[in-house]
Protein backbone atom coordinates (compact mmCIF):
# COMPACT_ATOMS: atom_id res chain seq x y z
CA UNK A 1 0.00 0.00 0.00
CA UNK A 2 1.04 3.59 -0.51
CA UNK A 3 0.04 6.35 1.88
CA UNK A 4 0.66 10.04 2.19
CA UNK A 5 3.04 11.10 4.94
CA UNK A 6 0.19 12.42 7.06
CA UNK A 7 0.36 11.38 10.74
CA UNK A 8 -3.35 10.61 10.65
CA UNK A 9 -2.50 7.62 8.43
CA UNK A 10 -0.23 5.98 11.00
CA UNK A 11 -3.05 4.40 12.98
CA UNK A 12 -4.70 2.99 9.87
CA UNK A 13 -1.50 1.28 8.75
CA UNK A 14 -0.74 0.01 12.23
CA UNK A 15 -4.18 -1.57 12.50
CA UNK A 16 -3.81 -3.18 9.06
CA UNK A 17 -0.40 -4.60 9.95
CA UNK A 18 -1.67 -6.03 13.22
CA UNK A 19 -4.61 -7.66 11.46
CA UNK A 20 -2.27 -9.12 8.85
CA UNK A 21 -0.01 -10.56 11.53
CA UNK A 22 -2.90 -12.05 13.47
CA UNK A 23 -4.36 -13.56 10.30
CA UNK A 24 -1.07 -15.31 9.64
CA UNK A 25 -0.78 -16.91 13.05
CA UNK A 26 1.15 -14.37 15.09
CA UNK A 27 0.05 -13.94 18.67
CA UNK A 28 -1.80 -10.79 19.62
CA UNK A 29 1.22 -9.58 21.57
CA UNK A 30 3.54 -10.18 18.63
CA UNK A 31 1.18 -8.54 16.16
CA UNK A 32 0.88 -5.50 18.44
CA UNK A 33 4.64 -5.21 18.72
CA UNK A 34 5.00 -5.32 14.96
CA UNK A 35 2.30 -2.66 14.73
CA UNK A 36 4.23 -0.53 17.21
CA UNK A 37 7.40 -0.88 15.15
CA UNK A 38 5.57 0.18 12.01
CA UNK A 39 4.06 3.11 13.88
CA UNK A 40 7.54 4.26 14.95
CA UNK A 41 9.05 3.71 11.53
CA UNK A 42 6.36 5.78 9.81
CA UNK A 43 6.70 8.54 12.39
CA UNK A 44 10.45 8.65 11.74
CA UNK A 45 9.92 8.89 7.99
CA UNK A 46 7.45 11.74 8.43
CA UNK A 47 9.58 13.62 10.93
CA UNK A 48 13.08 13.03 9.59
CA UNK A 49 12.72 11.84 5.99
CA UNK A 50 10.07 14.33 4.97
CA UNK A 51 10.57 16.85 7.77
CA UNK A 52 6.87 17.11 8.47
CA UNK A 53 5.63 17.42 4.89
CA UNK A 54 2.31 15.55 4.99
CA UNK A 55 1.88 15.03 1.26
CA UNK A 56 4.80 12.78 0.39
CA UNK A 57 4.50 9.09 -0.52
CA UNK A 58 5.38 6.19 1.74
CA UNK A 59 5.19 2.65 0.40
CA UNK A 60 4.50 -0.19 2.80
CA UNK A 61 4.56 -3.86 1.93
CA UNK A 62 4.26 -6.91 4.11
CA UNK A 63 4.49 -10.62 3.55
CA UNK A 64 5.20 -13.82 5.40
CA UNK A 65 8.49 -15.61 4.77
CA UNK A 66 8.63 -19.37 4.87
CA UNK A 67 10.03 -21.04 7.96
CA UNK A 68 13.73 -20.55 8.62
CA UNK A 69 16.14 -23.26 9.80
CA UNK A 70 14.47 -23.18 13.20
CA UNK A 71 11.05 -23.78 11.69
CA UNK A 72 9.82 -20.26 12.32
CA UNK A 73 8.06 -18.25 9.67
CA UNK A 74 8.66 -14.51 9.74
CA UNK A 75 6.61 -11.44 9.07
CA UNK A 76 8.51 -9.08 6.78
CA UNK A 77 7.72 -5.39 6.48
CA UNK A 78 9.28 -3.04 4.00
CA UNK A 79 8.87 0.71 4.35
CA UNK A 80 10.11 2.85 1.49
CA UNK A 81 10.25 6.62 1.39
CA UNK A 82 11.51 9.13 -1.12
CA UNK A 83 12.87 11.68 1.32
CA UNK A 84 16.39 12.57 2.21
CA UNK A 85 19.16 10.05 2.66
CA UNK A 86 20.23 9.23 6.19
CA UNK A 87 23.41 7.26 6.81
CA UNK A 88 22.16 3.91 8.16
CA UNK A 89 25.12 3.84 10.55
CA UNK A 90 23.71 6.95 12.21
CA UNK A 91 20.29 5.40 12.84
CA UNK A 92 20.84 4.01 16.32
CA UNK A 93 19.12 3.71 19.65
CA UNK A 94 20.04 6.42 22.08
CA UNK A 95 21.28 5.97 25.61
CA UNK A 96 18.13 5.48 27.68
CA UNK A 97 19.82 6.67 30.85
CA UNK A 98 19.77 10.11 29.27
CA UNK A 99 16.17 10.87 30.23
CA UNK A 100 14.69 13.33 27.80
CA UNK A 101 11.67 13.55 25.52
CA UNK A 102 12.10 12.10 22.05
CA UNK A 103 14.52 9.80 20.29
CA UNK A 104 12.92 6.59 21.50
CA UNK A 105 11.52 5.41 18.18
CA UNK A 106 14.62 3.58 16.91
CA UNK A 107 15.13 1.96 20.29
CA UNK A 108 11.55 0.68 20.23
CA UNK A 109 11.88 -0.64 16.68
CA UNK A 110 15.09 -2.50 17.47
CA UNK A 111 13.65 -3.84 20.71
CA UNK A 112 10.50 -5.36 19.28
CA UNK A 113 11.73 -6.60 15.88
CA UNK A 114 14.19 -9.44 15.30
CA UNK A 115 16.00 -7.95 12.34
CA UNK A 116 16.11 -4.29 11.26
CA UNK A 117 17.97 -3.02 8.22
CA UNK A 118 18.04 0.46 6.75
CA UNK A 119 19.54 1.31 3.40
CA UNK A 120 19.81 4.35 1.18
CA UNK A 121 18.14 3.71 -2.15
CA UNK A 122 20.36 5.02 -4.95
CA UNK A 123 17.37 6.53 -6.76
CA UNK A 124 16.51 8.50 -3.63
CA UNK A 125 15.02 7.95 -0.22
CA UNK A 126 15.39 5.16 2.29
CA UNK A 127 14.22 1.61 2.65
CA UNK A 128 13.65 -0.14 5.95
CA UNK A 129 13.25 -3.91 6.07
CA UNK A 130 12.09 -5.43 9.36
CA UNK A 131 11.56 -9.06 10.30
CA UNK A 132 9.62 -10.55 13.17
CA UNK A 133 9.89 -14.30 13.67
CA UNK A 134 6.87 -16.15 14.90
CA UNK A 135 7.27 -17.24 18.50
CA UNK A 136 6.94 -20.95 19.10
CA UNK A 137 4.06 -22.25 21.16
CA UNK A 138 6.05 -22.21 24.40
CA UNK A 139 6.97 -18.57 23.94
CA UNK A 140 3.40 -17.68 23.08
CA UNK A 141 2.03 -18.76 26.44
CA UNK A 142 1.93 -15.69 28.69
CA UNK B 1 -5.04 29.71 26.85
CA UNK B 2 -8.44 28.18 27.41
CA UNK B 3 -8.08 24.51 28.27
CA UNK B 4 -11.59 23.84 27.06
CA UNK B 5 -10.46 24.48 23.50
CA UNK B 6 -8.40 21.30 23.70
CA UNK B 7 -10.95 19.04 25.36
CA UNK B 8 -12.98 16.79 23.12
CA UNK B 9 -15.33 13.91 23.89
CA UNK B 10 -13.70 11.92 21.07
CA UNK B 11 -10.17 12.47 22.37
CA UNK B 12 -7.32 12.60 22.69
CA UNK B 13 -7.97 14.82 25.75
CA UNK B 14 -11.42 13.77 26.88
CA UNK B 15 -11.52 15.81 30.07
CA UNK B 16 -9.49 17.93 32.44
CA UNK B 17 -10.74 18.18 36.00
CA UNK B 18 -8.83 21.19 37.30
CA UNK B 19 -8.93 22.09 40.98
CA UNK B 20 -6.84 24.56 42.95
CA UNK B 21 -4.15 22.09 43.87
CA UNK B 22 -4.59 19.24 41.41
CA UNK B 23 -5.73 18.23 37.98
CA UNK B 24 -6.86 14.99 36.47
CA UNK B 25 -6.43 14.58 32.73
CA UNK B 26 -8.36 11.81 31.03
CA UNK B 27 -6.97 10.70 27.70
CA UNK B 28 -8.90 8.74 25.09
CA UNK B 29 -7.95 6.56 22.11
CA UNK B 30 -4.53 6.12 20.54
CA UNK B 31 -1.85 8.56 21.57
CA UNK B 32 0.49 8.74 18.63
CA UNK B 33 2.20 11.35 16.49
CA UNK B 34 -1.17 12.45 15.17
CA UNK B 35 -2.61 13.53 18.50
CA UNK B 36 0.29 13.86 20.92
CA UNK B 37 0.57 17.58 20.11
CA UNK B 38 -2.90 18.15 21.63
CA UNK B 39 -1.92 16.28 24.77
CA UNK B 40 1.33 18.20 24.94
CA UNK B 41 -0.49 21.54 24.71
CA UNK B 42 -2.67 20.63 27.68
CA UNK B 43 0.25 19.33 29.73
CA UNK B 44 2.33 22.42 29.00
CA UNK B 45 -0.57 24.61 30.08
CA UNK B 46 -1.10 22.72 33.34
CA UNK B 47 2.61 22.74 34.17
CA UNK B 48 2.85 26.41 33.26
CA UNK B 49 0.20 26.98 35.94
CA UNK B 50 2.37 24.90 38.29
CA UNK B 51 -0.48 22.61 39.27
CA UNK B 52 1.00 20.68 42.23
CA UNK B 53 -0.49 17.29 41.41
CA UNK B 54 -1.34 16.14 37.91
CA UNK B 55 -2.89 12.74 37.42
CA UNK B 56 -3.14 11.28 33.93
CA UNK B 57 -5.80 8.64 33.35
CA UNK B 58 -4.81 6.21 30.58
CA UNK B 59 -7.65 3.74 31.15
CA UNK B 60 -9.11 4.38 27.71
CA UNK B 61 -5.83 4.57 25.81
CA UNK B 62 -5.32 1.32 23.89
CA UNK B 63 -2.08 2.35 22.19
CA UNK B 64 0.73 4.81 22.80
CA UNK B 65 3.86 5.38 20.76
CA UNK B 66 7.13 7.19 21.46
CA UNK B 67 5.58 10.59 20.79
CA UNK B 68 3.14 9.92 23.64
CA UNK B 69 5.98 8.81 25.87
CA UNK B 70 7.94 11.92 24.96
CA UNK B 71 4.97 14.10 25.85
CA UNK B 72 4.69 12.53 29.28
CA UNK B 73 8.47 12.64 29.89
CA UNK B 74 8.48 16.33 29.06
CA UNK B 75 5.53 16.92 31.38
CA UNK B 76 7.27 15.01 34.16
CA UNK B 77 10.40 17.10 33.76
CA UNK B 78 8.37 20.32 33.87
CA UNK B 79 6.51 19.16 36.99
CA UNK B 80 9.74 18.25 38.76
CA UNK B 81 11.09 21.74 38.15
CA UNK B 82 8.52 23.15 40.58
CA UNK B 83 8.53 20.10 42.87
CA UNK B 84 5.11 18.95 41.76
CA UNK B 85 3.91 15.41 41.15
CA UNK B 86 2.80 13.62 38.03
CA UNK B 87 1.02 10.30 38.39
CA UNK B 88 -0.17 8.09 35.58
CA UNK B 89 -2.69 5.33 36.07
CA UNK B 90 -4.97 2.92 34.27
CA UNK B 91 -2.34 1.63 31.87
CA UNK B 92 -3.54 -1.18 29.65
CA UNK B 93 -1.00 -3.99 29.28
CA UNK B 94 -0.13 -2.90 25.79
CA UNK B 95 0.65 0.63 26.90
CA UNK B 96 2.54 -0.59 29.93
CA UNK B 97 4.75 -2.72 27.69
CA UNK B 98 5.74 0.40 25.72
CA UNK B 99 6.83 2.05 28.96
CA UNK B 100 8.78 -1.11 29.80
CA UNK B 101 10.50 -1.24 26.41
CA UNK B 102 11.56 2.39 26.86
CA UNK B 103 12.64 1.62 30.45
CA UNK B 104 10.42 4.37 31.82
CA UNK B 105 8.48 2.44 34.45
CA UNK B 106 10.93 3.44 37.18
CA UNK B 107 10.89 7.08 36.14
CA UNK B 108 7.15 7.58 36.50
CA UNK B 109 4.84 7.10 39.42
CA UNK B 110 2.46 4.53 37.98
CA UNK B 111 -0.57 3.60 40.03
CA UNK B 112 -2.23 0.23 39.85
CA UNK B 113 -1.53 -2.88 37.84
CA UNK B 114 -2.21 -3.27 34.18
CA UNK B 115 -5.82 -2.70 33.29
CA UNK B 116 -7.53 -5.17 31.00
CA UNK B 117 -7.08 -4.28 27.38
CA UNK B 118 -10.32 -3.04 25.94
CA UNK B 119 -9.51 -3.75 22.33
Amino acid sequence: MTIESDPSNIGVVRTAVEAFGAKHGFTRDQAEKVGLAVNEALANVIEHGYQGDVHQPIEISMDVLEADGCGRPALRLVIRDFGRHVDPACIKSRNLSDVRPGGLGVHIIRSVMDDVRYRCVPEGGMELVMLKYMANVQESIP
Amino acid sequence: MNLRDFINETGPVKSVDLKVDRAEVKLLNDIDMNCSPYVRTVMVELTSRKVPMIRVDLTDVPHMDSSGLATLVEALQRVKRYNGNLVIFGLQQRVRSVFEIAKLTELFTIEGGAATDHG
